[in-house]
């Protein structure tokens, strides 16, 4: 039997995390120019490569390898 | 001239890598309906992202940001990039392994064995099917106003439509699953391409990223934050709507696709950077048209990246990007034809004409004779709908995101049975009904007026039908259950069935 992949509850934390992250209530009605974005829209488009960056470690760490293996 | 002529060579490409595909056909129905599951990482990838990009993503997008301003990235796309890979981890890695080891080829299948249930089957049969339709009018209706846009109105809308209708036709039927993903590979790079090309050529156009936003700063201020635009309540309730892509059948026939789970690792890690990239050009500039052309209405508002394009990069450019808007078009239209085709041939004619007894031959001659059936009533609908692209797909993707608790009861709940998910449909087919009838005329409805959706609502009504229903009904069979729990024990369920049973005298 495989041991617990320690990975998979902080990864799934990190989604969490991520959900709570995505109401920016706090740039609402910031209009400041970041890189010439908005940055209430800077902010989400950051918040896509974070997003990226925990999906890739979920692949890479907490991947359910028995699916490929059922018969 | 040169845009049409530009727009008819790039139909003529796509139609030929979709008759192309049809020499790699085994003559198989597994071939023609999910391409014999052989799809690698990365064709899984692009064809997963093109299939779910639709022109409610480009055009649709713009034209909300238009009205709207910049939250709309937030409130769809960024959302999108977080959940829609969630629901692949989850749901689309479990449905593929069952679709493999139990032969499905369409979501009916897996419904109504997974709770033995033949009605349940085809009441969730009519209720896909029917949420279908409004997603397939977004692609006539792009396509029809694309192409009376980049022509100035020299082709009317009925002709894009139709257009687009027939060469969807030809390499859908022709080509099957394996045709779709082929043209959807190269529509989808198409599409992140020309997105970039458009966007570039159009914000230099307008002396750089900085400048075009400051005239947007002086215009309209309101478009570079929420503000009133978009309510709290509304960012947070939002984030239920990508669930809907756990629920479209052509996303589920799409994962049947996959040579193995492991396919899905390059889906899972890009699809937000994928999101992203399609929709920053097309919000950012949804946004700065507002300055060039500042009274469309809502129905302009669907082509004013069309009108964007020719207004700052006419001739061989806008042909180009014009193209590029097809390809978001056609990507996920054709993946709803074919699933649609899929369903009526395996879940109806299949299922009911022949007892699950039909050839390979009369499976894939009855899907292309279905295909053409959706296409041509799709087609007709097309003519006489007027509605935002964007408020359409809402509401479509409301009803496909509120059954989201029946797909996760199917490949996860052990103790849910077919009550529940009867109990949880036939609400989500209430509601939604209630809510279309209530909403139609608010284009911008939430739930009074707090900015909560009503997909929130749904969902947890039908959460908890499915929750409620289930326990208060007989637990399914064990052999049932030994289908799709091949690891896990049944005893629990077992013990439950003979409380059940002792309740009930």
């Amino acid at each position: 039997m495989k041991g617990k992949n320690v990975w998979r509850g902080p990864l799934y934390a990190a989604l969490f995390v991520l959900f709570l992250l995505h109401n920016d209530l706090w740039l609402w009605n910031d209009a400041t120019l970041v890189f010439g974005l908005p940055v209430g829209l800077m902010y989400h488009v950051g918040f896509s490569l974070a997003t990226g960056i925990v999906l890739t470690l979920l692949v890479l760490k907490a991947w359910p390898d028995h699916l490929d293996d059922e018969p | 001239m040169t845009t049409l002529a530009i727009i008819v060579v790039y139909l003529g490409v796509v139609l030929a890598i979709g008759l192309f595909s049809h020499r790699f056909f085994r003559g198989t129905s597994e071939d023609f309906f999910v391409a014999a599951r052989t799809l690698g990482p990365f064709i899984l990838l692009v064809s997963l992202f093109g299939a779910n990009m639709t022109a409610f993503a480009v055009l649709g997008s713009a034209g909300e940001a238009y009205m709207e301003g910049i939250g709309v990235f937030a409130l769809m796309a960024s959302s999108s990039g977080l959940v829609i890979p969630v629901v692949f981890y989850f749901i689309g890695t479990r449905v593929w392994a069952l679709g493999k080891r139990r032969g499905y080829l369409t979501p009916v299948q897996f419904f109504r064995e997974r709770w033995d249930s033949d009605g349940l089957g085809l009441l969730l049969f009519v209720v896909q099917i029917a949420l279908l339709v409004p997603y397939l009018l977004i692609g006539v209706m792009g396509g029809g106003s694309t192409l009376t846009q980049v022509t100035d109105g020299l082709v009317p809308g009925w002709v894009g439509g139709l257009v687009i209708c027939v060469v969807v036709l030809a390499y859908v039927t022709y080509g099957g699953m394996r045709g779709t993903v082929w043209v959807n590979v190269f529509q989808t790079v198409v599409l992140l391409a020309l997105g970039f090309i458009a966007f570039w050529a159009i914000v230099s156009k307008l002396g750089g990223l900085d400048a075009a936003m400051q005239r947007v700063m002086a215009s309209n201020p309101d478009l570079l934050v929420r503000g009133e635009h978009i309510k709290p309540w509304q960012l947070l309730t939002y984030t239920c709507i990508p669930l809907s892509a756990g629920v479209f059948p052509h996303m589920f026939i799409h994962w049947l696709t996959a040579r193995n789970a492991a396919s899905f690792k390059p889906v899972i890690a890009f699809y937000p950077v994928c999101i992203a990239i399609v929709w920053i050009p097309s919000v950012v500039l949804g946004v700065l048209a507002r300055a060039d052309f500042p009274d469309l209405g809502v129905a302009g508002a669907n082509s004013v990246l069309v009108q964007m394009i020719n207004l700052h990069a006419p001739g061989v450019l806008a042909g180009l990007l014009a193209a590029g808007v097809f390809s978001a078009i056609m990507n996920s239209f054709d993946s709803q034809v074919h699933a649609a085709g899929t369903m009526f041939t395996q879940d109806i004619v299949r299922h009911y004409g022949f007892h699950d007894r039909m050839s390979e031959k009369q499976q894939i001659m009855v899907g292309r004779i279905f295909m053409v059936a959706i296409l041509v009533v799709t087609y007709l609908l097309s003519l006489v709908t007027t509605r935002s692209i964007f408020k359409l797909g809402v509401w479509c993707f409301t009803g496909f995101a509120a059954l989201f608790p029946v797909v996760v009861a199917a490949v996860f709940w052990k103790r849910s049975t077919k009550w529940g998910a009867l109990a949880s449909t036939l609400t989500v087919a209430v509601l939604w009904i209630c809510f279309v009838i209530h909403g139609w005329k608010d284009a911008g409805y939430t739930i009074a007026g707090t900015g909560v959706m009503p997909v929130a609502v749904i969902l947890l009504a039908s959460t908890a039908a499915m929750i409620g229903g289930s326990l208060l009904t007989r637990p399914p069979a064990a052999e049932t259950l030994a289908k799709f729990f091949p690891d896990a024990s049944t005893g629990r369920v077992e013990d439950e069935d003979r409380l059940y049973s002792r309740r009930r005298g």
